[in-house]
């Protein structure tokens, strides 16, 4: 199976719990697909398990959105494929917070 | 000489306040976990700097934080990457909290009353209230919301729910009260290792005398008028619970409205607001040095969170109830904040200290058990919780 080096953009609380400063590289075994990019971020950095999905059913919370190439992915399965631009390295794949609050 | 340590988990992080026994100086450090809830913290009565925080998020959910070194550095438990493994779930999480639904337990009911009377599904929330052990540093309680109680024997790497609680049939009658269904007081007995008390919003009270395996209601003698039957068995919307452990089978609860004490194990309740100007409310504590002098915050009414006229003011009874004295002594007017149930405790000195925090994110402190007050600090932000170790 092909390794692809990923590209993850996480939120600020995110990247102080796994005490990183910018955006997290990762390797992540093909297919790249958002889930196999939350495990890879997972295996990575295991103090946000749970925090991104919840444990035991791998249901994404509610307030965080999943963005990449100028597209919502939130919805979309959580099997199906990244944009090619992702695989290959050259944008990222964003977890966003949403905007709440004001 | 002695030092004292308050944690106050505030809305929007940590703060770790740290005195001589004197309790006039204070050092602030924080905030730890910046932005986040941090709904209590507590230390280990065995191992003082083993502090437990409780840092949840509406967006990124319950984490649970630990330090050894008295607050001064933090970690989550069970989550270096030597440690975790691969993502396999169900696997070990210091911030996994799942509700029991093994057949070995007899399956707890999975559905409580909803707001409207119908019936909701357990869904796991926060934790509310964290409760160290006695006997072991990594021994360590969880209250949570949805109600249930939770224990770990690892130091908080893993949690396993104690299904008893939730499993012994009054579920259905439990609702959540403004703030959640939240399980919020865990109450350990320092003579009996088998007895623990809990309180829930809106539940009431309950024991257990077997470790946590099984448990009844303690609600005899409470009346509320918001359920159909004010005496039912449950359904009470208890705020706080507090005991001595010089006199663990003494309790005293500050519910919704009323002020109680039970002097059998919760047996039976007697309502001693007494001379009170309002019994509504959310704290409660007792003298560490005498267990007949209680202090409560009075609070104007469930409609409106803030104390009556506009004057801050703890009273206190020395009379374990019933006739309480106003202590105003470096208390504020004009001030419309509240003091939510957990921000109140007691220091172990010889003269006691107690403290609490408001929503105004002050924290303020009698090192004369209560009989002057000044505040330590005056603009965190809103305080969740406080609780004081006694440190020799």
């Amino acid at each position: 199976m092909p390794i692809h080096t990923i590209h993850v953009q996480i939120p600020y609380h995110l990247r102080n719990l796994a005490r990183v400063d910018g955006d997290v590289t990762l390797e992540v075994t093909a297919p790249v697909t958002i889930a196999s990019v939350l495990d890879a971020l997972e295996t990575r950095y295991p103090m946000l398990r749970g925090t991104i999905r919840e444990h035991d059913t791998l249901k994404r919370r509610p307030f965080l959105r999943f963005f990449a190439c100028e597209e919502d992915l939130t919805h979309d399965p959580t099997d199906k494929p990244l944009p090619d631009a992702v695989v290959g390295g050259k944008e990222p794949f964003l977890i966003i917070g949403a905007i709440a609050g004001g | 000489m002695s030092q004292v340590r308050a944690l106050v988990g505030t809305k929007k992080g940590a703060f770790v306040l740290t005195s001589d026994g004197k309790r006039d100086k204070w050092e602030i450090s924080g905030p730890f976990f910046a932005g986040w809830e941090i709904y209590h913290m507590k230390g280990s009565p065995v191992d003082p700097n083993r502090i437990y925080a409780s840092q949840t998020s509406g967006w990124f959910g319950q984490l649970l934080q630990a330090s050894n070194d008295g607050g001064k550095t933090w970690y989550q438990p069970g989550v270096k990457p030597e440690d975790a493994g691969p993502p396999v779930f169900p696997g070990k999480a210091s911030n996994r909290f799942v509700y029991d639904a093994s057949a070995e337990s007899g399956k707890p009911l999975t559905t409580h009353q909803w707001y409207d009377g119908t019936q909701h599904p357990w869904e796991f929330k926060r934790v509310w209230h964290i409760e160290p052990s006695l006997t072991e540093a990594n021994t360590v309680y969880a209250g949570v919301e949805d109600a249930a109680i939770f224990r770990s024997t690892d130091g908080g790497e893993s949690w396993h729910e104690m299904p008893g609680l939730r499993g012994h049939g009054t579920g259905p009658g439990w609702q959540p009260g403004a703030g959640g269904m939240c399980l919020h007081t865990i109450i350990l007995d320092p003579r009996d290792p088998e007895r623990i008390y809990i309180a829930i919003s809106a539940a009431g009270a309950f024991r257990s005398d077997d470790g946590g395996k099984s448990w009844k209601p303690i609600n005899k003698g409470l009346y509320s008028k918001y359920i159909p039957n004010p005496t039912a068995e449950v359904g009470h919307c208890v705020h706080h619970i507090a005991m001595n452990p010089n006199r663990p089978g003494t309790l005293f609860m500050q519910k919704h409205w009323d002020v109680m004490r039970s002097d059998d194990a919760g047996d039976n309740w007697t309502k001693i607001s007494g001379n009170l100007p309002t019994d509504f409310g959310f704290v409660i504590d007792i003298n560490s040095n005498d267990p007949e002098t209680v202090y409560v915050v009075p609070i104007k009414s469930d409609s409106e969170h803030f104390p009556l006229e506009g004057k801050l003011r703890v009273y206190r009874s020395k009379t374990g109830g019933n006739e309480w004295e106003e202590l105003s002594k470096g208390l504020p007017d004009n001030c419309y904040v509240n003091v939510l149930r957990d921000a109140m405790a007691v220091d172990q000195l010889d003269q006691c200290g107690v403290y609490f925090g408001t929503t105004g994110g002050q924290v303020y402190v009698s090192p004369d058990g209560g009989d002057t007050w000044k505040p330590i600090v005056h603009d965190l932000p809103g305080v969740l919780s406080v609780e004081v170790q006694t440190i020799a």
